[in-house]
């Protein structure tokens, strides 16, 4: 058995920002990563995915992008390559292929089993991400066996699908995005909706993460906001990352064909049910976003922006269908596959620890999960931007010194 | 920003109803209600229908009194009319139910209310009921509520509250969304 003090569960950008500042506390420790650096950007990501914040908010502790395009939106490749990089900068052992199969309490810390033997320490961080499983209703399980069901997860590019419409479950970033793509391909698309976000990519001629990030939405903490559970789960919003800025809002999709109906509430043999309730979802969300523009006009005015940005525009409201389809017979042939863009779910089937709610979802105060144990890179986690790759840094400087002052002050007990 | 010199008061408990959400957290099993109805047939389409006792917070609960209702049909229906139709009762429920969430969620944001009205409206085509066409569903196929609201709040705001009702109303989310309903012979 190996000793060390601290163990990182993988390597993507949460742990890697992780272990920069865990040297900088001299703290030693090890990254543990069953597959590669970046290993779900690589494997488990579709072809044409792009970040959703532009490259210049892409940057972890001690790295900023320096290409030619800091207005642009990074591929998975560019993605790969920057993490890759920033790997290499590190000082800790690097461990990949290295799978974790338990993470157990130990006298003096926690025993890390992986498939390549085990470690003692006294202090885990863990770093395996938000969005390892799919979340996928129940119902999933019982469609007709003619229908091809997969998520985003499988998901690589429409060609993996076979010709015919696709109901596309969940209008979220990932919802909307598959859903144009799709479209596009051919396919055609009905997209069932139920809560979402919606954004534009550009405001008064600038991204919206220029906006969110210097109004301070983002650095909003966890311990300030009024419904810490609400904000933890709010969806992603309707954003699209591409060469060139676009919005990716109902109104594209509709105005693309893509037919727009209520969340997916039953199957009652081989008939969906959508939910009569689109119209409210939409109504929401657009109020929302008037809401943040609002908010954002009014902070560009008390900081000096509002003379230097051309003039405030309203987005038009949604256009909802006047009787948005109910109901959708499976038997009828239009729809061939199911995609499942509800949702993701991380996957701590192999943390063995209590440190769960009734649910099964990890109970954390802003990423402390237990004495010496902590987590990284969940949405909401400490900050609005914790789930984000720039989001990383605050987090981990944070953590690290709550490990590292954790560490003293067990070793100050130790020797009294 | 609100800046009240008065205390908001809708009369709605919003400090109790968080309360009891985070009690409730502690204990999820005393969330789980059952509403109850007991119906008696009268005569013809006139039935009489009381509500009285219930099951939540672990234990069966009563109302302060009991509470009975006649239902029947109109004259056109060649009934006798001793009370509204079932789905008149339907839009009832609708209409106290999303008037009940935009009084209380304008509590809780700080909203003083001074009338709010809402009508609401179902569109039925009944050749459903009488069997004339199996095309045509038997219960409404469009429903509008339209509100009225007087309050201390922007329009936008009040357009959002009426928005947070719908999200966490029940009538709403019972006739947008399918239920499983059983019926029974003893």
């Amino acid at each position: 058995m190996k000793t060390v003090t601290a163990v990182v569960v993988g390597a993507g950008h949460a742990g890697l920002a992780m272990s920069h500042h865990l040297a900088r506390h001299g703290i030693d420790h090890v990254i543990l990563e069953r597959g590669e650096v970046a290993n779900a950007w690589r494997h488990q990501r579709w072809d044409s995915l792009r970040l959703l914040t532009p490259n210049w908010q892409t940057r972890l502790p001690g790295q900023i992008y320096t290409g030619p395009e800091p207005q642009g939106f990074m591929g998975m490749a560019e993605l790969i390559a920057f993490l890759d990089d920033y790997a290499r900068g590190l000082s800790a052992p690097l461990h990949t292929g290295t799978e974790v199969i338990s993470v157990r309490q130990a006298e003096d810390g926690y025993r890390v089993m992986t498939d390549r033997g085990e470690w003692r320490c006294r202090a885990v961080v863990i770093a395996t991400g938000a969005c390892q499983r799919a979340a996928v209703p129940a119902l999933a399980a019982d469609l007709p066996p003619w229908i091809a069901s997969l998520t985003p997860l499988d998901y690589r590019n429409p060609d993996q699908l076979a010709p015919g419409g696709v109901l596309v479950v969940g209008a979220s970033a990932t919802g909307v995005q598959l859903a144009d793509e799709l479209q596009r391909s051919g396919r055609p698309v009905t997209l069932a909706v139920g809560e979402h976000l919606r954004l534009p990519r550009r405001y008064r001629s600038r991204d919206i993460q220029w906006w969110l990030e210097h109004a301070g939405l983002l650095d909003q903490r966890f311990d300030e906001v009024e419904d810490l559970i609400r904000a933890r789960r709010q969806p992603s919003p309707q954003l699209l990352g591409s060469t060139e800025p676009l919005d990716l809002d109902l109104n594209a999709l509709s105005k693309r064909g893509v037919c727009l109906v209520g969340r997916l509430v039953g199957l009652a043999g081989t008939r969906l049910q959508f939910s009569g309730s689109l119209a409210v979802h939409c109504q929401a969300a657009d109020l929302k976003l008037v809401r943040l523009l609002d908010n954002l006009d009014d902070w560009a005015s008390a900081h000096g922006w509002h003379e230097a940005l051309p003039a405030s525009e309203r987005p038009a409201p949604t256009r909802v269908p006047q009787r948005p389809c109910l109901g959708l017979d499976l038997a009828a042939g239009e729809i061939k596959t199911v995609l499942w863009a509800t949702g993701f779910r991380p996957d701590y089937r192999w943390l063995e620890v209590p440190v769960f709610n009734a649910r099964g979802r990890l109970l954390h105060h802003g990423g402390v999960v237990a004495p010496g144990l902590y987590a990284m890179g969940l949405p909401f986690m400490r900050r609005r931007k914790s789930g984000a790759i720039h989001g990383a840094d605050d987090d981990a400087r944070e953590l690290s010194a709550h490990l590292a002052a954790w560490l003293a002050k067990a070793r100050h007990r130790s020797f009294a | 920003m609100h800046t009240a010199t008065q205390p908001i008061d809708n009369g709605v408990n919003v400090t109790a109803l968080l309360g009891a959400r985070e009690a409730l957290a502690q204990a999820p099993a005393a969330a789980r209600f059952t509403w109850r109805a007991h119906c008696d047939w009268v005569r013809g389409t006139h039935s009489r229908i009381a509500v009285e006792d219930f099951y939540g917070l672990g234990e069966t609960q009563q109302h302060r009194s009991r509470f009975t209702f006649e239902a029947d049909h109109p004259e056109v229906f060649a009934a006798e009319d001793h009370g509204p139709t079932p789905v008149e009762y339907v839009l009832v429920g609708l209409a106290a139910c999303l008037t009940a969430g935009v009084a209380a969620v304008a509590q809780h944001r700080g909203i003083q209310l001074r009338s709010v009205k809402a009508t609401v409206e179902g569109d039925m085509d009944i050749q459903g009921i009488l069997g004339m066409d199996p095309d045509v569903r038997n219960g409404f196929d469009d429903i509008r509520v339209t509100f009225a609201i007087d309050a201390d709040a922007s329009r936008a705001d009040i357009e959002a509250l009426v928005a947070q009702s719908q999200k966490r109303s029940a009538v709403y989310d019972l006739l947008t969304n399918p239920t499983h309903v059983k019926v029974e012979v003893k």
